[in-house]
């Protein structure tokens, strides 16, 4: 992974650096230890390690303006990082770079009932909005499978998704309001408890852009009202492509459930041993699929999925009874992932996003590639919205293996833009799918892209090596190519 | 030299705004002209039609999206998703009749470029939550897109957010792709009939804010005072003889016949309980979705849309119109309130504001004579640093100030 030139002179200066910052956040929390800060030189994406520059633990907004001053003066690179879960390795550190931690910011500042929304600081876990809510029968609903760990601004700079996206939306329609610093410590807020704010949307730019824009040190979330029920359905299928075929059916009939997943066999089997999910073993595709609403709405559509799955094929069909069934049929889902970590020593999980009318012709070509590189490939889906997970199986002990899944990876990726689909659903591209941007992008998208980074960011100092594989200088990027001449364009139709 | 170039494809708009980039000649933007006047006037020699534009291009119902050019009509985009069963959800309102123009002239594009959406903003979001991508010119003559067709994407800079609600002074989009979702099967409504001596609005609100906190999915809460109603064409919303809230229940039918139930018994004690079926049901929330109230009102010239938190809907109103002569209604559970004002000075903007500074929220002059425009704040006033950022952005996009110039802000 190539990143961005190594600052030496910036490192030659990491104990004055350290000094400076200490002045403004005294005390333990400015880490230049090299054991300590051994505990950040990763995210979720724990094949690349980087010991960071210098880890920087502000308590206030004030804190996180003054140091964004502090390293805009000094020209030093920031990495904002959040619980440090993401799967794409967006807070990845650098050597030269600080990694601004905002795991001190775990405060809720405010639940408002009436309007329906919580105003938290960004180092509060998203399953924490939730607990601070659910007693008076609310919720927060993008759930994230990391959501006991992951906080809610690293959900902002990622816009995570979940389980529940169909229905309910990912963070991006979820969230009402920051507060966000700029790289020169400028604090900005934008929105509110109130929606659409006038002008740009710059709080739709903030959100799922992966720590480039700015350090985000309060989110206003919109909560809702728990649903009066939920049941699932676990249905089993002869095939995936059966599977797959009543997932189309499903949407078709105009049902909308609250969630929507698909396993293959690989995955049942694994979860199955380890959770004991009571999982049915002879089948090669399991839906588990949940239907959330008013009691009498719940138990119409229950009915009506029923009905659709054994038209579509189904050899295993049972309803949730009660809390205990349906928190089982979610349990072997829920924990495919550590199941996997149980039949491989270590493994990739992939996130690409497909129309789902492609999921046979994935599934088909998956094959190919596992095939071709010669590794194991488990198939888990939010099928509802076309995002796949597939998860590459591999020993990283075994010369050549790491470097191979990598390839599956890649080609996986290229195949999900290839038939319409997009590189991430959910987990951000961070350094992980950076390289791949050009197969969905021209030179002409990523270059716009970057020019509302230049709006934010000119100096290119806020985590510089995430989500795009060359950052043009913005002087570059503001000249405009000179068209000369005089109506050069006569054909085009006139009034 | 008033040019109006009118192209009939994406080659031709490319060509249509590199020659004003060469010509130094700012575009006004248009597609159906439906909110031509929503905005800053702009100072334009030569005005881009994009209703040339106007095929669906790709519509697969259960992929859940379509595909159609910006000047694809809004009345052609409903009619082909209605046959399949399907609507966009955040029901764009038609504001031709509002701004003083016809109606079924709107355009996706328009829908999009100003970000509009109905009383079900509040459950399932604006025009920006819909759409899934786009591609677009920039003023730097270049044609750059993003997005996709699937929901779930986060691959780069949101850009779709961007463009909705930047009133085409960033790009002219040549075919946006949006999300669509199946149409609920059955629609009722609940009328709360205030009656006579009714107390103010706020208590309106508080019975909103009760049923929109409640487990019964309300997709829709909207409040018309008694000064409002009288012109509604609903029997029942007419013959109130004080305001009347309005909440709507929708999806499959065995659960909306069990929810207006339960509903009905939890709000019964604020007032009198009317049902609206389908047909009313439509009736009385497209009259709020287009702010039917306020058209052909030609003693109350300025219209203002302003999005508060929902419970402060009712104190902002009332220490508007202490000041101002005017008249109210409200969506969004409260969060919404479409104010119309007598032809006051500067359309009452400072008040208005001063208003907001203290509860928080937006104003935007929605409907104003052109004069009135050019010298009122239209959109809320930025503070430093969002200015700063959304000139930048300008720049950024369309450096020589070519596409819509002056109508968001000056220099925007």
């Amino acid at each position: 992974m190539q990143m961005p030139k190594t600052d030496e002179s910036v490192i030659a200066r990491r104990e004055e650096l350290a000094a400076g910052l200490r002045e403004i956040v005294p005390g333990e929390g400015v880490i230049d230890g090299e054991e300590e800060l051994r505990a950040f030189d990763c995210d979720g994406l724990m094949a690349y390690k980087q010991l960071p520059l210098i880890v920087v633990l502000p308590e206030t907004t004030m804190q996180v303006s003054d140091i964004l001053k502090y390293c805009h003066a000094n020209n030093v690179k920031i990495v904002p990082r959040g619980a440090g879960t993401g799967l794409s390795g967006g807070a990845l550190p650098l050597a030269d770079a600080i990694t601004l931690g905002l795991g001190k910011f775990k405060k809720i500042l405010d639940i408002d009932f009436e309007n329906r929304c919580v105003v938290t600081q960004p180092g509060v876990t998203n399953l924490g909005i939730t607990t601070a809510v659910e007693h008076a029968g609310f919720y927060y609903a993008p759930d994230p499978s990391s959501q006991i760990a992951c906080s809610i601004g690293g959900n902002v700079a990622e816009n995570s998704g979940g389980v529940h996206c169909l229905k309910y939306g990912l963070t991006t329609n979820n969230v009402l309001g920051v507060e966000m610093v700029m790289m020169n410590g400028e604090i900005i807020r934008l929105g509110g408890k109130h929606l659409d704010s006038g002008g740009l949307d710059l709080l739709g730019v903030i959100t799922g852009s992966e720590g480039l824009l700015g350090v985000i040190t309060e989110v206003t979330v919109r909560i809702l009202k728990k649903p009066e029920t939920a049941r699932a359905l676990l249905i089993g299928f002869p095939t995936m492509i059966d599977a797959g075929n009543c997932v189309a059916d499903v949407i078709a009939a105009g049902i909308i459930p609250g969630g929507m997943e698909l396993m293959d066999k690989q995955i049942i089997h694994a979860a199955e041993d380890f959770v004991h999910a009571g999982y049915p073993l002879d089948v090669e595709g399991l839906m588990v699929v949940e239907l959330d609403g008013p009691d009498a709405e719940v138990n119409y559509l229950v009915e009506r999925v029923e009905e659709i799955a054994n038209t579509a094929n189904a050899s295993y069909i049972r309803i949730s009874e009660n809390e205990d069934e349906r928190a089982r049929f979610w349990s072997g889902r829920k924990n495919a992932f550590p199941a996997v970590g149980r039949i491989s020593p270590d493994y990739i999980c992939v996130d690409g996003t497909i129309p789902r009318k492609k999921l046979a012709e994935v599934l088909r070509r998956m094959e190919g590639i596992s095939e071709k590189h010669d590794l194991r490939v488990a198939n888990v889906f939010h099928a509802g919205d076309g995002n796949l997970h597939p998860l590459i199986l591999f020993d990283a002990n075994i010369e050549g293996e790491l470097e191979r899944a990598e390839l599956v990876c890649a080609d996986i990726l290229t195949l999900c833009v290839e038939v319409g689909g997009v590189l991430s659903g959910e987990h951000g591209i961070g350094v992980e799918k950076r390289d791949l941007m050009g197969t969905m992008f021209t030179e002409d998208d990523l270059k716009q892209q970057q020019r509302l980074k230049c709006a934010f960011d000119p100096g290119h100092l806020l985590n510089p090596g995430k989500v795009y594989p060359e950052l043009h200088r913005c002087a570059e990027l503001g000249k405009m190519h000179v068209h000369h001449g005089k109506l050069p364009f006569p054909d085009i139709p006139r009034l | 030299m008033a040019d109006t170039l009118k192209p009939e494809n994406d080659v031709q708009l490319l060509d249509a705004i590199k020659w004003a980039i060469s010509e130094k000649t700012p575009l006004e933007v248009v597609a159906g002209g439906s909110k031509r006047t929503y905005g800053r006037p702009t100072q334009t020699a030569a005005t881009l039609d994009v209703s040339g534009l106007a095929k669906i291009k790709i519509y697969e119902p259960a992929e859940l999206y379509m595909t159609a050019q910006a000047g694809a009509r809004m009345s052609e985009i409903d009619a082909a998703l209605l046959d399949a069963g399907q609507q966009l959800s955040f029901e764009p309102p038609d504001l031709g009749p509002l701004l003083g123009g016809s109606e079924n002239v709107a355009t996706l594009g328009g829908i999009v470029a100003t970000n509009l959406a109905g009383p079900r903003r509040i459950k399932d979001g604006a025009a920006r939550d819909h759409v899934l991508g786009f591609n677009a010119v920039s003023g730097r003559g270049e044609i750059f897109k993003s997005g996709g067709t699937v929901v779930k994407n986060v691959s780069g800079f949101d850009m779709s957010k961007l463009m909705a609600g930047s009133f085409g002074t960033l790009g002219v989009m040549s075919t946006i792709t949006v999300k669509v979702l199946p149409m609920p099967e059955k629609v009722r409504t609940l009328l709360i009939r205030w009656g006579a001596d009714a107390p103010d609005d706020h208590v309106a609100m508080t019975a909103m804010s009760q049923a929109l906190g409640s487990a019964h999915d309300v997709s829709a809460a909207a409040h018309l005072p008694a000064a409002i109603t009288g012109r509604s064409g609903v029997d029942y919303v007419k013959s109130s003889s004080g305001g009347v809230t309005a909440l709507r229940l929708e999806g499959p039918e065995p659960s909306v016949k069990h929810r207006t139930q339960v509903l009905k018994d939890e709000i019964k004690g604020f007032a009198e309980i009317e049902e609206l079926h389908t047909k009313n049901s439509a009736t009385l929330w497209r009259e709020i979705r287009d702010v039917q109230p306020f058209v052909n009102c030609d003693n109350l010239p300025y219209v203002w849309r302003i999005s508060v938190p929902p419970t402060s809907g009712s104190h902002v109103a009332a220490s508007i119109l202490q000041y101002l002569g005017g008249e109210v209604f409200y969506d969004w559970g409260g969060g919404l309130i479409w104010l119309a004002l007598t032809a006051v000075p500067g359309a009452g903007a400072e008040t208005i504001r001063a208003a907001l500074m203290e509860m928080g929220g937006h104003a935007t002059l929605v409907r104003a004579p052109s004069d009135i425009r050019g010298s009122v704040a239209v959109f809320q006033p930025l503070s430093g640093p969002e200015a700063m950022v959304t000139a930048k952005i300008k720049e950024g996009f369309d450096p020589d100030g070519i596409l819509n110039p002056g109508r968001m802000y000056a220099g925007i």
